[in-house]
């Protein structure tokens, strides 16, 4: 099996710090993160509390593979980035570091040209924790932080 | 693939309902749906066509519950089973952490489940998964049906390997919360080995 993807504080601290800020320097409404496989990993601006993000990750996870899949079908590697123009809100996609898809929605208080410049700075700030993350996990030789976790606690946890 | 975050202790796992057409992948998740408690579960999408076939996946995000302070959240997808929807299947079977292969227990159903699992080795190989490593299990469905053919048989043919395996009648949820229990406890064996 693949091994996941393990986060720890101080990185998941770094990569919603990156987020906090694009969201301010965008103008945009909300900025969230998602891994590939539609898991969210962290969101800013009106995403909290208002918005599904656990919905929102998974639809997005599911666009960005079927454009991969489109892609690949027309001799493309992958499409990086996406832009979707709704009537008040629009959607700007790009895959970072070839692992998370970074999201921002924004509306007329802000620009796809200033939202472009602002996500190339923070793909590539994003981009350098997820290598931090990568060589952790491959130092650690995929040792699992769960080795502890009993098979009595993996019971309880489907006992009624 | 799992997803750990320590920040907000969080487990996060993939896990795909998988069978031919019509087996009752999304009759599984929307029992689970119906029967859960509301603070455990987020809203479930369906991508499906006007006719209600699934066109790409239905997405059903579930709270297990804590597990040494760890919130363990289970994301259950289910494919298109359709034959022409390939393309669809094999991207939602990246990331998975756990495989439910729905088997229809009809008689005029023994071919397409056959081919049902052999595409799932195949696809599941693209992606660098072995089907025989993976957490697996295989729930029969329909077997309140009088075509339904005997358990013996189904089992031959498709669990030669002896993996979990479960009878069901997924629109009376006869079998549904066993079949989730069995694939969700082998993901979180497998996740504590360090996969």
């Amino acid at each position: 099996m693949n091994s996941g993807l393990v986060m720890y504080d101080e990185e998941f601290r770094a990569v919603t710090g990156v987020c906090e800020h694009l969201c301010r320097d965008a103008n945009a409404n909300v900025v969230f993160l998602v891994d590939k496989n539609g898991q969210l990993i962290t969101s800013s601006g009106r995403a909290k509390g208002e918005l599904d993000t656990t919905s929102l990750a998974s639809l997005t996870a599911g666009n960005v593979a079927a454009m991969g899949g489109l892609a690949k079908l027309i001799g493309e590697k992958e499409f990086p980035t996406q832009f979707h123009e709704g009537e008040r809100e629009s959607l700007h996609m790009s895959i970072v570091a070839g692992r998370v898809v970074l999201v921002v929605v924004f509306d007329a208080r802000s620009s796809l040209g200033l939202v472009r410049l602002r996500v190339k700075k923070a793909s590539e700030e994003i981009g350098r924790v997820l290598e931090v993350v990568a060589k952790r996990q491959a130092s650690t030789g995929g040792q699992s932080p769960f080795a502890e976790i009993t098979d009595e606690d993996i019971d309880n946890l489907f006992s009624e | 693939m799992s997803f750990i975050n320590y920040s907000s202790r969080e487990i996060n796992c993939k896990i795909v309902y998988y069978g031919p057409g019509l087996c009752g992948k999304t009759t599984n998740l929307q029992y689970v749906y119906a029967k859960t408690n509301p603070e455990s579960k987020g809203k479930m999408i369906s991508l499906a066509t006007e006719t209600e076939r699934t066109l790409f996946f239905d997405f059903l995000p579930l709270a297990l519950g804590e597990i040494r302070g760890f919130k363990t959240r289970f994301h259950l997808y289910t494919v298109p089973g359709q034959v022409f929807y390939d393309a669809s299947r094999k991207l939602i079977l990246k990331g998975v952490d756990g495989v439910v292969f729905v088997a229809d227990s009809q008689e005029e159903r023994v071919d397409a489940n056959l081919e049902s699992v052999e595409n799932l080795r195949g696809n599941l190989a693209e992606q660098g998964y072995d089907l025989d490593k993976l957490p697996y299990v295989i729930q029969y469905n329909k077997r309140d049906l009088p075509s339904a053919i005997p358990l013996a048989e189904l089992r031959r043919d498709l669990n030669p390997r002896g993996v979990p395996d479960f009878e069901a009648v997924a629109p009376a949820g006869k079998g549904v919360f066993e079949t989730l229990k069995a694939v969700a406890k082998q993901v979180l064996i497998e996740l504590k080995k360090g996969g």
